[in-house]
């Protein structure tokens, strides 16, 4: 929805930059040194979702459509929370492999509360509420076998992979699908805001932007955390706000058949968390002890971080992000089928963080990049599917793409390490 | 210098399985001195460490500080008497800052929300009152430093906690001439700030070019302790190769006791 840049890299600003003019001239100059030393951020992959939406625009006919676009963001937002929790996994330098069905597992836990007739019949929003604590336990649970244990990540969810993939067959095989009817659990994903709604939206998330400036500019002060200029702050406010607004018009001109569409409540909820999980990451105390122990463990354990603590709850968050992307593709479809999770959710997922330049190893990575790489991995698949391509052909151009990116991503931090950053 | 030493350690002894790899040492340092640990590989000089530092439990032998005697059973405990161990692989994390570094562990946060300005400052004023300049910005993160700077990093680490005795393992074992000069005109100035140092180091020239005195450990027993000062690089590497241990009493003696020839 946007490309709200809340907070940039903690960095100093080097020599050469603090020569730079300040004001327009500034930020041109600025943005030629941070090409020439592979400080691109997320330039490239916001250059790359323009380039894929106009390739699309131009050979699919019902892609460039506000009803698509609309389809667009409540398919992309399932994938994206799975990825908001990639990000913290991976910021660790371990594996989750379990998301997937564990997803499955949060949308199972959902249908049968809600199920009306059994003997629970719970409101949809307990229902929801307990489906995320369930999941976000069999996560700590997986968490701890790691931390405590010492099996690697990647084997404990592998193990996890299979036996949630076993539950959820065992569950479903009889029935094959769960219908959900509770209208909360459903609106996750569909519920459409009206367009006055929309606009009001789009004006608080705009107004956010420059607040969350001010907010860096408070707290930093006196300090020699970077700081963006004034004029790049302005420019950027002007760039969320035309995000924001023309996210909200294209969806309020959408139609199907007779009833117009207007903003989905997935697209907020995919900007909600991402500012939430920023903040997160970034301005607390456990963000900062992610990082750290991604960074080097041993040193964070000497420093008397206690590592096993920051695993077993970036696990639990990863099993819980999993249960909200889970009921979300629940919601979409009403119901959850012996075919969930959809597709390659699990593998969209992490490759969504690793396009959006998370590394493997740990210690690399921030937040925004899940949700520009869910938005390019939706947008690719999108618009391959209104082309009526086969799924054969979509997998190539998603791995292709993956490819590329981790590749871009090698050479800028090869540059950035030879201009000494 | 006040007369109780600073740290006093006395008739340590440490045995893992049937190596003993301490012999009733006795060893000291004064507030204000730095004392080198000598010896060559497996005199014992790291198992004498980690019995400061909390890591591993003496089998017998008495530890003082500030002249009380006190039990270290984990690096928390050294840590509350004012004792932090700088070790040879630094334990500092690549991808965060020098700020982040610094306090890492030990972040200064209202309501688990950071406060930077503060930490920020401290560590300014804590890298300014050691005189570590050539840090441009303690926003850089630890991967742009160059090995000397790294180790002034962990070294200030160290200092900024109230710390009395600081422990540094080999900390110019991995740099260059300009860099370990950097580091040792950092050890004598912690020394001159009233800390107790305890340098552990391979390099006889850096221990001469540091230490107050030198402590010398050959196969796990204290064979000597010299001023540096009254002895010469060649005592002490007689005393390394081939020292025979002196003990009269529970202190040992000063002045090249045991080197004669």
């Amino acid at each position: 929805m946007t490309s709200a840049d809340v907070v940039g890299p903690d960095r100093a600003p080097t020599l050469e930059e603090e020569q730079l003019a300040t004001g327009l001239r500034g930020v041109w100059d600025r943005t030629k040194l941070n090409v020439r030393t592979g400080n691109l951020g997320p330039v490239p992959i916001i250059v790359g979702e323009i380039l894929v939406v106009a390739i699309f625009g131009f050979t699919a006919t019902n892609f460039f459509t506000s009803t698509n676009f609309v389809n667009l963001i409540t398919q992309t937002a399932g994938t994206c929370m799975l990825a908001y929790g990639v990000v913290f996994v991976l910021l660790l330098g371990e594996i989750d492999l379990s998301i997937g069905y564990l997803a499955g597992i949060g949308a199972l836990v959902v249908a049968e509360l809600q199920l009306p007739g059994s003997k629970w019949q719970m409101s949809g929003i307990l229902a929801m509420l307990l489906a995320v604590v369930v999941c976000a336990l069999i996560g700590g649970v997986q968490g701890s076998i790691v931390a405590f244990v010492g099996v690697p990540s990647f084997v404990v969810t592998l193990a996890g992979f299979l036996i949630w993939q076993g539950v959820i067959l065992n569950k479903l095989e009889q029935r094959g699908t769960i219908i959900i009817q509770d209208r909360w659990i459903n609106y996750t994903d569909l519920y459409i805001f009206s367009p006055a709604a929309g606009w009001v939206i789009a004006a608080i998330f705009t107004a956010l932007y420059p607040l969350s400036v001010l907010y860096r500019k408070i707290v930093a002060r006196g300090t020699q955390i970077a700081q963006q200029s004034w004029t790049m702050a302005i420019l950027k406010t002007v760039g969320v706000g035309i995000a924001a607004f023309g996210t909200v018009a294209i969806c309020n001109n959408g139609k199907v058949i007779t009833t117009s569409l207007g903003l989905p409540l997935a697209g907020v909820i995919m900007v909600l968390f991402f500012v939430l999980l920023t903040f997160l990451a970034k301005w607390t105390t456990f963000g900062r002890h992610v990082y750290a122990v991604g960074g080097n463990a041993e040193a964070a354990r000497r420093a008397g971080i206690s590592v096993s603590r920051i695993r077993v709850i970036v696990f639990a968050l990863s099993g819980a992000m999993a249960a909200i992307g889970g009921i979300i593709f629940a919601a979409q479809v009403n119901s959850v089928a012996l075919t969930f999770p959809p597709g390659n959710l699990l593998l969209n997922a992490i490759a969504a963080a690793v396009i959006g330049g998370v590394s493997l190893f740990g210690g690399r990575g921030e937040v925004r990049g899940a949700l520009l790489g869910a938005i390019l991995i939706g947008t690719l698949q999108n618009g391959l599917n209104t082309l009526s391509i086969s799924n054969g052909w979509i997998y190539i151009v998603t791995g292709l793409v993956l490819l590329g990116a981790v590749t871009l991503d090698t050479f800028a931090v090869r540059l950035q390490a030879r201009s000494g950053r | 210098m006040s007369d109780t030493p600073l740290l006093q350690l006395q008739n340590i002894t440490k045995t893992f399985g049937s190596v003993q790899a301490l012999t009733e040492v006795d060893f000291e340092v004064r507030a204000g001195e730095v004392m080198a640990l000598v010896g060559d590989n497996g005199a014992g000089k790291t198992t004498l460490v980690k019995c400061v530092a909390g890591t591993h439990a003496a089998d017998s032998g008495r530890i003082l500080f500030e002249g009380q005697e006190v039990h270290i059973h984990g690096p928390k405990d050294a840590a509350k008497l004012g004792i932090e161990v700088v070790y040879q692989d630094l334990a500092l994390c690549d991808n965060l800052d020098v700020v982040q570094n610094m306090y890492l562990g030990r972040e200064i946060s209202r309501a688990q929300i950071l406060s930077e300005a503060p930490m920020e400052q401290h560590t300014a004023e804590t890298l300014k009152s050691l005189a570590v300049t050539t840090i441009k910005s303690v926003r850089q993160t630890v991967a742009t430093l160059s090995g000397g700077q790294r180790q002034s990093v962990a070294v200030a680490r160290a200092v900024m906690w109230n710390s009395k005795l600081v422990i540094l393992d080999e900390p110019t074992a991995a740099l260059g001439v300009a860099q370990t000069e950097q580091v040792l005109e950092l050890v004598r100035r912690l020394g001159s700030q009233g800390l107790g140092v305890m340098l552990i180091s391979h390099n006889l020239h850096d221990v001469f070019e540091t230490a107050d005195r030198i402590t010398v450990l050959r196969l796990g027993r204290n064979v000597g302790v010299f001023e540096r000062r009254a002895t010469t690089q060649q005592a002490v590497v007689e005393a390394i190769t081939a020292g025979m241990p002196t003990k009269v009493s529970g202190i040992p003696s000063t002045a090249g006791a045991g080197a004669g020839p």
